[in-house]
């Protein structure tokens, strides 16, 4: 595995390197609550889903959904990590009005999952491999508003007690490129398997972010605690103010106190969040309410065995099978729908060996960047993946040329219709036809025979008269006929 | 193990309970006899015995990934001293 060199913060005292971890809440796609039978739908009329085990009415009791379990393992596994056969739900005590329990279920010495390894994506190619230190799981607390009334804040109950995965990293990220870069791969992975949604707008996945600075090489410095960042962009910036924040501090002269720190997007800085007096005290221990969690390693290989194509093996059989560049490839897989659309374009295509390539291209070039420039996803794609295989078959059977393709492209993005039917009844297709190409040829160089005279000791201005013919033949001539009947006419 | 009159102070803070100054040598004192009769425990040495989590040898049950809960917004707030609109209502607590 290569080893991506990382930035390096510029200090009067010279350069810094960044520690980071990181703490993912994700939380897991499932019907139903971790320990209730209430709905987990996001936007429910407020305390509508709801019941008297989340409001922790007396003498309820929580009974573990198995469902939650199934996705932790199989996150885990996605995780290339160790799955526990044996965990404990633990009670972590606070005292908030968004855990009307007074603790919240958690699991603390004995996660469901232990350790693992992601590898990340960076620019130009380079990876990294980050630690997982473990993976358990918890209840989500509930949802307050504090801007509403001036002087109360409302709660609603309705998250209260959906599972959540934490996922901790080990302090192995060394920059905002690298966070931003697991946190995209670790919500690509859960993705793909179908275990969280990672919708960061809707609260899906919020990360924790623990920096320090040190001297390359030095031992660790003091961390501070970045809570509840909720878009990948906010943790590059909350990343980078936070980072500088500490040298400034350091080569002042002082030190840095251990505390949890708030991002404020719209000033762009982090603040303290909790004074020291107040530091938590969770007095942690085995909820008495709930047995360990066991289950077989059986139970475990059978989860494997159904786990879908993660975004690694996929891009390894893309770069295999189809010879793509590793780029290309993990572009296409970074996303789930991403793969599919691809996948669903070869599959259509009539000759998925010859032209599998050229459809990444496509994809990639034409179809994303479009996209991107429109501010689409690619759910809201205009063109289908059979349109886009009709174009690159049309392409790779000779009927059209690369550019007339392009217009083509553009002629179904803003109508629709049967690309192979648009060819026909807008006459697109390309001319192979020699003697109708010739005639053009002809043309073109009896009325510019100056330049024709030329072409012998100018070579290069033979690209001149392709264009020309092109031009005239209105984009549709085979560029590669035009070329050899203008270099026997000319004698070049 | 005994506790002093400060870890008092700070066990009810943690609970959110209101302990005057007054009651702090008496709650002091109790909870250290209960820590003592505790204390008996530490002679039996459990020296490689797994903790014990069930008198009979049985697995956790769990629940199917099904919503047969829910919707009654009016039952969950019925008990609380201030809502509006279904929320409970709290001081402003905000950080």
């Amino acid at each position: 595995m290569s080893t991506a060199t990382h930035k390096l913060l510029k200090g009067a005292t010279g350069d810094w390197e960044m520690v980071i971890g990181m703490e993912i809440h994700a939380q897991v796609t499932s019907k139903s609550k971790l320990f209730s039978g209430a709905s987990t739908a996001f936007g429910g009329e407020p305390n509508s889903q709801v019941s008297l085990v989340d409001a922790a009415m007396p003498g309820m009791l929580p009974v573990l959904n198995e469902e939650c379990v199934k996705q932790a393992v199989r996150t885990g596994l996605g995780l290339n990590a160790k799955i526990n056969l044996r965990s404990v739900f633990d009670r972590k005590n606070y005292f908030y009005p968004d855990l009307p329990q007074g603790y919240q279920i958690s699991q603390y010495k004995s996660p469901v999952v232990g350790e693992g390894e992601v590898i990340i994506e960076l620019e130009g190619g380079r990876t990294a491999t980050i630690g997982i230190e473990r993976l358990h799981l918890e209840q989500d607390p509930a949802k307050m508003l504090h801007d509403k009334l001036p002087s109360q804040s409302l709660i609603d109950l309705n998250r209260c007690g959906v599972a959540l995965m934490e996922i901790v990293s080990k302090p192995d990220i060394r920059d905002a490129e690298q966070a931003k870069a697991y946190v995209t791969k670790l919500r690509s992975i859960m993705r793909y398997l179908g275990t969280c949604d990672g919708d960061m707008e809707k609260g899906s996945l919020r990360a924790d972010v623990n920096v320090s600075v040190r001297k390359p090489g030095a031992p660790l410095g003091t961390r501070c605690e970045i809570k509840n960042l909720n878009s990948i962009t906010f943790i590059g910036q909350a990343i980078e103010y936070e980072a500088r924040r500490q040298i400034d501090i350091l080569e002042d002269g002082g030190k840095i106190d251990q505390e949890t720190r708030l991002y404020d997007p719209s000033k762009g800085e982090t603040r303290s969040m909790r004074s020291k007096e107040e530091a938590h005290d969770y007095r942690y221990f085995p909820d008495p309410d709930l047995l360990p969690l066991e289950f077989s390693q059986e139970y475990v290989d059978e989860l494997k065995a159904a786990l879908p194509e993660l975004p690694d093996q996929k891009k390894t059989r893309f770069v295999a099978a189809l010879g793509l560049s590793a780029y290309d490839a993990s572009v296409l897989v970074a996303e789930r729908e991403s793969a599919v659309f691809y996948e669903t374009v070869l599959d259509k295509l009539g000759n998925r060996s010859r032209d599998g390539k050229m459809a990444a291209n496509w994809v990639i070039n034409e179809l994303f960047g479009r996209l991107n420039k429109e501010g689409r996803d690619i759910a809201g794609s205009p063109v289908s993946p059979e349109q886009l295989a009709a174009i690159v078959d049309l392409i790779g059977e000779g009927t059209i040329s690369g550019k007339i393709a392009k217009d083509l492209f553009e002629i179904v993005w803003q109508e629709g219709g049967d690309p192979r039917a648009l060819v026909e009844s807008r006459g697109m297709k390309q001319v192979t036809d020699l003697s109708a190409i010739e005639k053009v040829v002809d043309d073109i160089i009896a009325a510019n025979p100056d330049k024709a005279a030329q072409v012998k000791d100018k070579p290069q201005s033979l690209g001149w008269f392709v264009g020309q013919v092109m031009k005239a033949s209105g984009g549709k001539a085979n560029p590669q006929s035009v070329n050899d009947l203008l270099k026997s006419k000319l004698g070049v | 193990m005994s506790v002093d009159a400060a870890t008092v102070r700070r066990i009810a803070h943690l609970a959110r309970i209101a302990v005057s100054e007054g009651e702090v040598p008496h709650l002091q004192g109790e909870l250290n006899a209960m820590l003592a009769f505790v204390e008996q425990l530490s002679e039996v040495d459990v020296e490689g015995v797994e903790p014990m989590t069930s008198v009979t040898p049985m697995q956790m049950k769990k629940r199917l990934d099904v919503v047969n809960d829910g919707g009654i917004a009016d039952d969950i707030v019925a008990n609380a001293p201030a809502t509006e609109g279904h929320f409970f209502l709290v001081p402003k607590v905000v950080e």
